[in-house]
């Protein structure tokens, strides 16, 4: 199982009328491992992303997510991934609880599971002081936290994070990245895509995508050798550049 | 479906209904509008007269003008609030806004009456407010009209056209069942058509549609379970409006209830395909709001033939007016509630409604799926 590779991504590619988004990118993920998926605005990650998530069908090319083919199978991707999006997105109108049961609920958790994976996650997360108040009062933090427990909650082979830690302090951060690691420690493989660079350094390997292609990918310390630099923003704003 | 999909779906509506009563402006939109809708346009907003104060000025205080003035009064439209004695008290009277008509008779009225066969009232009537004037001017005419023909019962005249109107359908012309079908339509319109846009956006904005499409649940049944709490919702305010109606204002519903529902149940489908329409084309609540309120509430308030009569609209709005799906049901519940017809003289709007709603609904799922490629 330790070499298996969960996501396997070969010359996929996405074309909105002439201009393409993701040209031709191949590489693959290893269960467990952390993958970081860096590149600037507009430089294709989301695009490359909702592929792999099965929510948008690539030009050409070929990727299977979690044993499944993007083209023949998203239905079956979705049911074994988590996925958080940039804006934690919860119920602002819904109590903690609320949310936990209705994302349970959809993913198809029968009420005893749902009960049980709340409880712990009351105990894990310390959520008993607001596990009965709107998500909508809640500070930034804890809604990122309770985000990606819910994108958890199913027990997903991959679980995405799509730019986890905007607008999150420094030290939200910190607590943030100890969440992923205890999770990819449990054998989930982590896809996380990120603006900050330190972040990229906590990260098993790196690729950086630039115009739609995948420039660079390794670990962050061979490419920091690669590239003759001390840190990954000098990497990243070197590939940038050219 | 099988029941693990049924779960999801029942989680699902739970979840919409937690929104919608827990919001205070949607609640008050679904409950608050039909009822304060139907009360103001069944009470305030009316064609009808009822009690209009009028002043009289008689220059001959006869015995025949006392009679007139006796009908008049007694008459449930006028109540004479002053009597005056001068023309030059009449602008007066008018200026103070006090009434609303004012009555002259001519000297020797009577006697004039008798002896030339011919005599004059002068009915004067404020016409800052032309609807009510030219009702007053038609009631008054008619209650004159009545007098005359009592006072002429023994005389014969030969070649006398004497018309006889009868008001079907509606014989006390009572504007609220007129406004009830109107108010129906624009309620379910309000509910089904801007409700479920914004709610649809809403997920947008807020990035959880996004959640809800990367999770198991397939697009379309994200849609239905959006849509279906509102179904519910429409249904129960439709039943409220017939209620109130039937209840408050002795509106009667001459044809089948039954067939009212379901003529009911098609308009909001029609109604929520549009809703579905206008939200994937919309990326924020505020502009599915606006293109709800622009587009929709308006040219159905307006030219759905509910307040102003498309026969005398221009030819282009008339043209224009074909296209509103409330014109259409608004011709079906006036048909139903009113004149008690059955299916077989509103097929032809129905299907039209049908037509549409199939038509929104094709075209929602072709817009879909190009947002999502």
């Amino acid at each position: 199982m330790e070499n298996k590779n969960v996501i396997q991504v070969k010359n996929l590619t996405k074309k909105f009328n002439d201009f393409t988004a993701v040209n031709s990118i191949s590489f693959e993920v290893k269960t467990g491992e952390i993958f970081g998926f860096l590149g600037a605005n507009g430089a294709g990650k989301t695009t490359a992303m909702k592929m792999l998530i099965g929510i948008s069908t690539p030009t050409s090319g070929s990727a299977q997510v979690a044993g499944f083919d993007v083209f023949t199978n998203p239905e079956d991707i979705k049911k074994n991934i988590g996925y958080m999006s940039q804006k934690f997105a919860l119920y602002d109108d819904l109590t903690v609880k609320e949310n936990i049961t209705f994302f349970g609920g959809i993913y198809g958790l029968s009420r005893k599971e749902i009960e049980e994976k709340r409880n712990l996650l009351i105990e894990e997360l310390g959520l008993q002081e607001i596990v009965n108040e709107l998500v909508g009062s809640l500070p930034l933090g804890w809604k990122q936290k309770i985000s990606f427990s819910v994108a958890l909650l199913h027990n997903p082979k991959i679980v995405f994070l799509d730019e986890p830690t905007g607008g999150v302090d420094p030290i939200t951060r910190r607590q943030f990245w100890e969440m992923i690691y205890k999770t990819a420690n449990n054998g989930t493989t982590v896809f996380v895509t990120t603006h900050y660079m330190d972040e990229a350094e906590y990260c098993d390997r790196v690729s950086i995508m630039v115009d739609g292609k995948i420039e660079a990918l390794n670990t962050p310390k061979k490419l920091k050798e690669q590239f003759k630099v001390e840190s990954m923003n000098d990497v990243f704003l070197k590939l940038a550049r050219c | 479906m099988t029941t693990k999909n049924m779960k999801r779906f029942k989680g699902f509506i739970k979840k919409e209904f937690y929104h919608i009563f827990r919001d205070k402006r949607s609640l008050f939109i679904l409950f608050g509008m039909p009822i304060a809708q139907i009360m103001l346009f069944g009470f305030a907003i009316t064609n009808e007269i009822n009690n209009v104060d009028i002043a009289v000025l008689d220059h001959s205080k006869d015995v025949t003008t006392q009679e007139i003035i006796n009908k008049i009064a007694s008459s449930k439209y006028f109540s004479i609030k002053q009597l005056i004695k001068n023309e030059a008290e009449i602008e007066a009277v008018f200026k103070k806004g006090k009434v609303k008509a004012v009555l002259i008779f001519e000297k020797d009225f009577s006697k004039n009456l008798t002896k030339e066969n011919n005599a004059t009232i002068q009915i004067i009537t404020d016409a800052t407010d032309p609807n009510t004037a030219n009702t007053i001017s038609n009631y008054t005419n008619s209650i004159l009209q009545k007098y005359q023909q009592e006072i002429n019962k023994n005389i014969k005249t030969p070649y006398q056209i004497i018309p006889k109107t009868r008001m079907v359908y509606n014989p006390e012309l009572k504007s609220v069942f007129m406004f009830v079908p109107g108010v129906m339509t624009i309620i379910l319109m309000l509910v089904s058509a801007m409700m479920t846009s914004i709610s649809i956006t809403r997920e947008k904005e807020l990035g959880t549609m996004e959640i809800l499409l990367v999770s198991p649940l397939k697009p379309f049944q994200v849609i239905v379970g959006k849509v279906i709490p509102y179904v519910f919702l429409s249904i129960i305010n439709a039943i409220i409006i017939v209620l109130l109606s039937i209840f408050i204002f002795n509106m009667p519903v001459q044809g089948s209830l039954l067939l009212l529902g379901v003529e009911s149940i098609l308009f909001i489908i029609t109604a929520l395909s549009l809703g579905i329409l206008i939200s994937t084309i919309s990326a924020t609540q505020q502009t599915a709001m606006m293109i709800s309120l622009m587009g929709l509430m308006l040219p159905t308030i307006l030219l759905s033939g509910f307040i102003f009569p498309i026969a005398s609209m221009p030819l282009p709005l008339q043209i224009i007016s074909n296209i509103i799906p409330a014109k259409w049901f608004v011709i079906i519940l006036k048909g139903i509630m009113l004149k008690g017809v059955g299916l077989s003289f509103i097929w032809k709007e129905t299907m039209i409604l049908v037509v549409m709603s199939l038509f929104f609904i094709s075209l929602s799922i072709k817009k879909y799926k190009i947002r999502l490629e």
